[in-house]
């Protein structure tokens, strides 16, 4: 059965490739999806990145989006407008303990709006 | 004077030069109260704007100011990507279906810009932003009846002068605290470019 999707917003691509790796040691059946620096790899965000995690995250389930600082929000944002589906949900929670524990709620099945009702509970 | 598809194009290719002759002023004005790449960053996004509509055939005005925003969104990487992105597109879809602008035109398209930057990046005047420079150009032109580029170029470089004196509250600068007073916000001097190239047109037109 498909489950909510997350996909994580950073600047550096190295921050979420590192925040993936954690959360890898306890979650494996959960779709995350990276959107770490520009195209070309640089420190920044890209709205197409963001467009195209967003995508591959969703497996029906809908998706929670965590982001980092300055323009992650905005072009998230944008990216949330532009996106087929309308189950998103952009999160504000820290980046780290808040993706960890949409991780845990989403491998046990939760729907879109409980994983995000814990995440804020949770922060 | 109205401002034809003509005159648009050759706004953002002299903005465009002003921005890469610039660039390493722009950053530098980025280093002190930011992560110094706003120079890089418009550079970026401003090469990617003009090699895209210098490419296209244009029917209306707002065609090509879509294009200058979704490029921009999509190319330049900092935070200005999406607010001047943002600015655009809400000028574009605020002139739809005009096959140019007249003053009147593009004075509530340039109100309509500010509303949709001020949506987007949660700020309004007096945030050390590049909307003290785009607010106070709106308020310029709504006091007048047809465009003056002298005023238009002078308003934009006194408002882009008065943000050393503000405390960045909004963006990256905001972290500086009081340590980001006596420096000029940098999207307020790119924002001062974009305004300059647009008084040359307007000048060239008159
Ligand atoms: N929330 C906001 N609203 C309006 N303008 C903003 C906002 N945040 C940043 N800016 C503008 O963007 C400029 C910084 O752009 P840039 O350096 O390219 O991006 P970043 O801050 O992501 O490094 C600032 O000087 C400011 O004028
Ligand atoms: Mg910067």
């Amino acid at each position: 059965m498909s489950r909510v999707g997350i996909v994580l917003i950073s600047h550096s691509s190295k921050i979420v490739e590192g925040i993936k790796d954690l959360i890898g040691q306890v979650i494996q059946d959960v779709p995350i999806e990276l959107a770490g620096g520009t195209e070309e790899n640089d420190i920044g965000t890209s709205i197409d990145i963001i467009g195209k995690a967003i995508n591959n995250a969703d497996q029906g389930q809908g998706v929670l989006l965590f982001y980092d600082i300055g323009s992650a929000k905005m072009n998230a944002e944008i990216a949330i407008e532009m996106a087929e589906t309308k189950d998103i949900k952009l999160v504000e929670a820290p980046l780290v303990e808040g993706s960890y524990v949409a991780a845990v709620e989403s491998s046990m099945r939760k729907s879109l709006q409980e994983v995000y009702d814990s995440v804020v509970k949770a922060f | 004077m109205e401002l034809q598809v003509k005159d648009i194009i050759q706004w953002f290719e002299l903005t465009n030069e002003k921005i890469q002759a610039n660039k390493d002023y722009l950053t530098s004005l980025d280093q002190p109260i930011g992560d110094g790449d706003h120079g890089i960053n418009m550079a970026r996004g401003f090469k990617e704007v003009v090699n895209k509509i210098s490419t296209q055939d244009y029917e209306n005005v707002a065609d090509v100011l879509k294009d200058v925003a979704m490029t921009l969104m999509s190319k330049v990487g900092g935070a200005s990507g999406p607010i001047f992105g943002t600015a655009f597109l809400k000028l574009s879809i605020a002139v739809k279906g005009s096959d140019s602008l007249n003053f009147e035109t593009f004075t509530k398209g340039l109100e309509e810009a500010v509303n949709g930057v001020k949506q987007r990046g949660k700020a309004t005047e007096g945030e050390k932003t590049m909307i003290d420079v785009w607010s106070p150009v709106v308020d310029y032109l709504k006091s007048e009846k047809d465009f003056q580029g002298d005023q238009i170029r002078k308003t934009a470089k006194q408002a882009m002068e008065n943000t050393k004196e503000i405390m960045a509250t909004k963006g990256r600068a905001s972290y500086f605290k009081e340590k980001s007073i006596g420096h000029i916000d940098p999207g307020a001097a790119s924002s001062f470019y974009i305004f300059e190239a647009l008084a040359e047109v307007i000048k060239g037109g008159n």
